[in-house]
């Protein structure tokens, strides 16, 4: 009984190899249509792992920028010590707060006064009293999209005067890199599809080129499984055969760029993402992409034009 | 029960064209059974329903215990493991050799090689083509491609081999050459059911003979000859 019961399962993998080795044959008896079809996956995938460093670079970008921009609110003259707590008590009630630094009017001369030793001299002159500075604020936030309206709320509280922050720019910036992310999501949405519509006509043509096999496998037994699987197989070895140039060109493209650059776009404040983080990642995504798009393709020919 | 059996049959295409009419037989284990009749009375049609080519529009179909006309288009796998099937134009795949073609029918069952290779040779050497394994179709006479594809019939050895005008191509000394294979066959204990124009081997070899006229089973006979009652 355990015996019989091994025998198919072992019966079993043969068949699976089978149908992997059938797939093979397939491909390569049809090279030229072969050829095509990986090439368009190929041209496919080579966008979509662009697009995959592409964004990873800009959410690497926006997040250092997010962690860069600070509200700074700058509080009355007159505010006495008590009033400086009662402020920042309200500034931690509000939404959207990461971080609040207080730097007093004193704090921000010796700054001032450690950066540039020529004003020294002429800020020496202030007291304590005399300072013409504020205190200040310093609040880093959660959500840069908000930051808007919670620099407005911060400005509401009593004993703020003034809120700054790169108003507009910061937005503006996000809003950019937003819309460049999603046209690129519709993109490669796209060339995955016309791409699985490629494969699915190349699996459409090996299946009418075998008609006359599919005819007498059906005659000798064949299951339906058995005779779809192969084809299924094809659409999938089309999609991985065509990953492997996208995931060599981009792969070495983009570490050539990144030590051409010095892991640095035209100033040191746009950093590129140090390849080595993402470069498994990318592999994984694009195999994925293209085995997806293999098997969405032979599915849809096996579907529609091998009606056993 | 009988190993084929049909009841009441009736076959009508999509067209219109009622093939069968009222058709009811028996055939028993290791029978050897000649379907006979002029063009377009109904053979192939007959054929056909044995091996779910074709459903019945009216009837019963058993064959090895398998209620053909309910069987499911994704089972009928399981009826055609059950038998072997040869047909006039032999059905080789010329890309492949002899040798490939028999073991064809093999591949869904996943034995190991060698046991292919056994089975193979032993349905070759059946049919007397065992030296030209390594051979394409198009290098064999008709006869030889028939054999082969009596080779690939019986290599999995089923119970009931199909035959739709096996010889229909094949000159006279070469078409009995090849009902020496089929009913050497048939004595080996395979049920053979066979349909035929060829009148001399339906009197030569005197079998069982079901004539079909216009889709009406007419005749029935044991020891039958071609068109025996009119002669
Ligand atoms: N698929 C089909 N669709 C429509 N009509 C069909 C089909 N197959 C056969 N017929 C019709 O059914 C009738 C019987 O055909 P069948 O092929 O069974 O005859 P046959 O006895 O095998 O003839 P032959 O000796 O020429 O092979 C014929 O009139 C034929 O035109
Ligand atoms: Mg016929």
């Amino acid at each position: 009984m355990t015996k019989k019961r091994g025998d198919t399962s072992v019966k079993k993998i043969r068949i699976f190899f089978h149908s992997i080795e059938e797939a093979f044959k397939s491909v390569f008896r049809n090279a030229s249509l072969s050829i095509a079809s990986i090439s368009c996956i190929a041209i496919t995938l080579i966008l979509v792992a662009v697009s995959v460093i592409l964004s990873y670079n800009v959410n690497s970008f926006t997040s250092d920028i997010e962690k860069d921009v600070t509200i700074v609110a700058f509080l009355d003259k007159e505010v006495t010590q008590e009033q400086i707590d009662e402020i920042k008590t309200k500034i931690a009630n509000l939404d959207n707060i990461a971080t609040i630094e207080f730097e007093s009017k004193q704090q921000l001369i010796d700054e001032m006064k450690e950066e540039n030793a020529d004003l020294e001299n002429i800020l020496n002159q202030y007291t304590e009293e005399t300072n013409p500075l504020q205190d200040t604020y310093l609040v880093k936030v959660e959500n840069i999209e908000t930051i808007g309206k919670t620099a407005e709320e911060i400005e509401n509280i009593e004993g703020v005067s003034i809120v700054k922050y790169g108003e507009g720019m910061v937005e503006d910036l996000v809003n950019v890199f937003d819309v460049v992310k999603n046209i690129t999501y519709i993109v490669v949405i796209g060339l995955v599809l016309v791409t699985a519509f490629l494969i699915s006509n190349t699996i459409k043509i090996t299946i009418q080129t075998r008609k006359r096999q599919i005819e007498i496998m059906r005659l000798v037994g064949a299951s339906n499984s058995f005779i779809k699987i192969p084809f299924f197989f094809e659409g999938l070895l089309l999609g991985a055969l065509g990953s492997i140039i996208p995931i060599v060109a981009c792969c070495y493209g983009y570490m050539y760029l990144y030590e051409r650059f010095n892991g640095q776009l035209f100033t040191p404040i746009i950093k590129l993402v140090n390849p080595d983080l993402i470069i498994f990642n990318i592999i994984i995504f694009v195999i994925t992409i293209g085995v997806v798009v293999g098997a969405l393709g032979s599915y849809r020919a096996v579907r529609r034009y091998l009606k056993i | 029960m009988n190993l084929i059996e049909l009841k009441n049959v009736y076959k009508q295409y999509s067209n219109g064209v009622t093939a069968l009419c009222d058709v009811s037989l028996e055939i028993a284990k290791g029978e050897f059974v000649f379907v006979i009749g002029k063009t377009a009375s109904g053979k192939s049609s007959l054929i056909k329903l044995l091996y779910r080519q074709e459903k019945p529009s009216k009837g019963g179909v058993f064959v090895g215990g398998i209620n053909v006309a309910k069987l499911k288009n994704r089972k009928v796998y399981k009826l055609r493991r059950k038998l072997g099937i040869v047909f006039q134009d032999y059905k080789l795949l010329p890309n492949l050799t002899v040798y490939e073609n028999v073991a064809f029918a093999l591949e869904i069952y996943g034995l190991r090689s060698d046991e292919v290779r056994r089975k193979v040779m032993k349905a070759l050497e059946k049919v007397g083509l065992k030296e030209k394994f390594k051979s394409y179709p198009d290098q064999l006479s008709g006869g030889e491609q028939q054999r082969v594809s009596i080779a690939r019939a019986i290599v999995n050895e089923p119970k009931i081999l199909i035959c739709d005008e096996p010889t229909g191509n094949l000159d006279p000394k070469t078409s009995l050459e090849i009902m020496e294979i089929i009913n050497k066959i048939n004595e080996e204990g395979t049920t053979v059911i066979m349909a035929t124009h060829d009148k001399e081997i339906v009197n030569k070899y005197r079998k069982r003979v079901i004539t079909i006229e216009k889709g009406i089973l007419v005749n029935d006979k044991e020891k039958g000859g071609y068109f025996s009652e009119k002669d």
